[in-house]
C-alpha cells in the first residue's frame, strides 16, 4: 500500500446552498471507487471542516458512474451573506477535501 | 447526430460570464440545420437583491448589465435563424430589460422581433405581508430588524412555454428556476405534458448541467498538470442536444477551447446538489442516482438513466434585507520574516478594535498562509509551522451594525502603513453594504404569472 494525496487520483467540485456546502469526490479510476468508499466517511470529511463550525456531513454513494456527493451542513460561517471568509460559496473547499490522505495498492497506481 | 432533435445552447452562466462566448455557440445551433434555442442565465440569489437596490436608484436600471454585450454579436443572427433567445436577465426590472432589448433590435434594424415579457415572480408584498412560511433549512435565520429589499419566487417552464408558443424571439424573465430555461424550449418543441416527468427530467438535467456555462465543458475544472483543457482563454460553452426518444447528449460550441467528457459531466452533475435522488425543480424533481454515462464522441456525453418525479405544490421563494456593513483592509509584508511581521500585525490589528472600543464581529486572514480554508478565529494560520511564506497579503474583515464603524475598522489597516511593523505596503480597504437572504415556500398557485408579447417597434411605440 501507499500513501497518497487524495488530489492525485481523484477530482473534485464545491458548490453552496446557503450555509450548506456540497463536494463531489470523483475517483480518475473506477477501480479505485471501493478504496475511496472504505476510506473517505463521511466522518473524515466532517473533521476537515469541524473549525469552522461544520456540524453534520452526509456521504451520497453513486456507485453506478462512480462518485460520491459530500454535504456538509452549517460550514460556511453564514455562507455568501454572513461570512467574513473571503470565499463565502466555499468554491474552494474541494482542493481541501483532495487534500486528504489515502492508502492504495501500488497496482492500482500504475498505468 | 442521426436523428433529428433539438438542440439548446448555453450563452451565459451567470452575471460576469465572457460575453463572446454566446456566438461560437449559436454557430454550431445553426451549423447543425436543428431547430434550437439559446439560454442565459444570469441571476444568483445576491444578484437579484442588488439589481432590486439598482432599481431603486434608477427606475430604468435593475437589469443584467450586461445584457446588450450579450445579445449585440448574436441578435440578428439568432433571429434569423429562428432560434429563440430566453433569458432571466431581466432580473429585478423586466420591462426596462425588454425595452434594452428593443431598442437594440430597432439599431439592428429588426423592428418585427418578438420580445416576451414574463413577469409575477415579484412577491415582495406575501412576504413583507408576513404571509410565508420560511424554509426549512432557514428556520434559525432570525432578521430582525433589517428591511426587506425584494423577494422573488423561482417559477418554472410554463410562462416560457407561452412566450414561445407566441412565436417570442427573446423571452425576457426575472427570477425563474435555471432548469426552467432549458425545459421550455425543449418542452415547446417536443409537446411535453407537464405532468410527464420523465421527458422533463431530460429537459431539468439538461437545464442543470447548462446552468453554470463553460463548468460543463472546461471551466472550473482544469488543474494544470492534472486536469488540463485545449485553449482555456476561450472555453466553448456547451449544448444539450435532446431527442423525440429520449436521449440527452451534452456537448459544446465548435472550434473553440475547453471539452467535454465524462470528468467534466460528473463535476457538474453534482453541482450544487444535495440528494443526488431528489433535486427540486419547479417543473419536475430530478432523480440521478440510477444514471450511467457514455461517451458518444469527441466531446459527446450522453447521460442515461435520468428520472423524474412529481413536482412541488410550492415554489421556492429568496427573500433579500439590507444587513450590516462589511469592512476589509489589507496590507502586504514581504521577504525575511514575513510571517512573524504577519501574524503580529494580525494581534495587533484586532486590539485596536479593542481600544478603538468598535462593534464589530473581526476576522483576520494571513493570505499566502491560511485564508479561505481558515475560520473567522485564524486556527489554520496561528497554527501554521509549514516553510516560511515569501509573500503575505494580511486582511482583516469586520462586520458593523454601522456605515461608519465598518469604515472606522478598515482604516485601522491604512493606519498600519506608518504604525505597523517594519516594511508594511501596499493598503487597500473598502465598505460595502451587506445582503441577507433568506427561503420562503410559496403555494404556486399564489404567484399567476404573465406573458406580454409585443415587437420591438411596439414596445417602443
Amino acid at each position: 500500500m501507499t500513501q497518497v494525496l487524495l488530489h492525485d487520483i481523484a477530482h473534485s467540485r464545491a458548490g453552496d446552498k446557503g450555509n450548506r456546502l456540497n463536494m463531489s469526490l470523483i475517483p480518475y479510476r473506477p477501480e479505485l471507487y471501493p478504496i475511496l468508499a472504505e476510506q473517505v466517511t463521511a466522518e473524515r470529511v466532517l473533521a476537515l471542516f469541524t473549525h469552522r463550525g461544520a456540524t453534520a456531513c452526509v456521504r451520497y454513494d453513486l456507485p453506478l458512474m462512480h462518485l460520491f456527493n459530500f454535504v456538509v451542513d452549517e460550514v460556511l460561517e453564514g455562507g455568501v451573506n454572513g461570512s467574513l471568509n473571503l470565499d463565502g460559496h466555499g468554491k474552494t473547499n474541494s482542493f481541501r477535501l483532495l487534500s486528504l490522505t489515502v492508502e492504495v495498492p501500488e497496482h492500482l497506481l500504475s498505468g | 447526430m442521426s436523428e433529428t432533435g433539438f438542440l439548446v445552447g448555453n450563452g451565459a452562466g451567470f452575471s460576469g460570464d465572457r460575453v463572446d462566448a454566446p456566438l461560437p455557440v449559436l454557430k454550431t445551433l445553426i451549423a447543425s440545420g436543428q431547430p434550437a434555442a439559446m439560454f442565459f442565465e444570469t441571476l444568483g440569489e445576491r444578484t437579484v437583491a442588488l439589481a432590486h437596490m439598482e432599481k431603486r436608484r434608477d427606475p430604468q436600471a435593475g437589469y443584467e448589465p450586461m445584457l446588450e454585450r450579450l445579445l449585440d454579436p448574436i441578435l440578428a443572427l439568432a433571429s434569423q435563424n429562428n432560434i429563440p433567445l430566453l433569458g432571466n436577465w431581466g432580473a429585478a426590472n423586466p420591462p426596462a430589460a425588454a425595452r434594452a432589448v428593443a431598442k437594440l433590435a430597432m439599431e439592428k434594424g429588426l423592428p418585427d422581433l418578438r420580445i416576451a415579457l414574463v413577469e409575477g415572480d415579484d412577491v415582495t408584498g406575501l412576504v413583507a405581508g408576513g404571509q410565508l412560511p420560511v424554509h426549512e433549512a432557514d428556520a434559525g435565520l432570525d432578521m430582525g430588524a433589517w428591511n426587506l429589499i425584494a423577494a422573488n419566487a423561482y417559477i418554472g417552464a410554463e410562462p416560457l412555454i407561452e412566450a414561445l408558443a407566441q412565436d417570442a424571439d427573446v423571452v425576457v424573465a426575472g427570477r425563474t428556476s435555471d432548469p426552467a430555461l432549458a425545459i421550455a424550449p425543449l418542452a415547446h418543441h417536443f409537446g411535453w405534458r407537464m405532468d410527464d416527468w420523465e421527458s422533463l427530467a431530460l429537459g431539468a438535467a439538461a437545464g442543470h448541467l447548462l446552468e453554470c456555462g463553460s463548468q460543463v465543458s472546461g471551466g472550473v475544472f482544469w488543474d494544470p498538470g492534472f486536469k488540463d483543457i485545449p485553449d482555456p482563454a476561450n472555453i466553448g460553452f456547451p449544448i444539450a442536444e435532446v431527442t423525440r426518444a429520449g436521449l440527452l447528449t451534452i456537448t459544446k460550441a465548435a472550434d473553440t477551447g475547453g471539452l467535454v467528457d465524462l470528468r467534466t459531466i460528473k463535476e457538474q452533475l453534482l453541482y450544487e446538489l444535495h440528494d443526488p435522488s431528489h433535486y427540486i425543480t419547479p417543473d419536475v424533481v430530478l432523480d440521478i442516482s440510477q444514471c450511467t454515462l457514455e461517451v458518444t464522441g469527441k466531446d459527446r456525453v450522453a447521460i442515461h438513466g435520468l428520472r423524474g418525479h412529481a413536482r412541488p405544490d410550492t415554489l421556492k421563494v429568496t427573500a433579500s434585507f439590507e444587513g450590516s456593513w462589511l469592512g476589509e483592509g489589507e496590507v502586504s509584508v514581504a521577504g525575511p520574516n514575513a510571517l512573524a511581521r504577519a501574524r503580529a500585525t494580525a494581534d495587533v490589528l484586532l486590539q485596536r478594535m479593542k481600544i478603538r472600543g468598535l462593534d464589530v464581529r473581526a476576522r483576520v486572514d494571513l493570505i499566502g498562509v491560511a485564508s479561505v480554508h481558515d475560520n473567522d478565529a485564524g486556527t489554520l494560520w496561528r497554527g501554521y509551522e509549514g516553510p516560511e511564506p515569501a509573500d503575505i497579503r494580511i486582511r482583516l474583515a469586520v462586520e458593523a451594525k454601522t456605515r461608519d464603524d465598518a469604515d472606522q475598522a478598515s482604516r485601522e489597516v491604512l493606519a498600519m502603513l506608518c504604525c505597523g511593523t517594519a516594511g508594511t505596503g501596499g493598503a487597500r480597504w473598502r465598505v460595502t453594504p451587506r445582503i441577507l437572504t433568506r427561503s420562503h415556500l410559496v403555494l404556486r398557485e399564489r404567484v399567476p404569472t404573465r406573458v406580454t408579447v409585443k415587437t420591438a417597434r411596439e414596445i417602443l411605440a
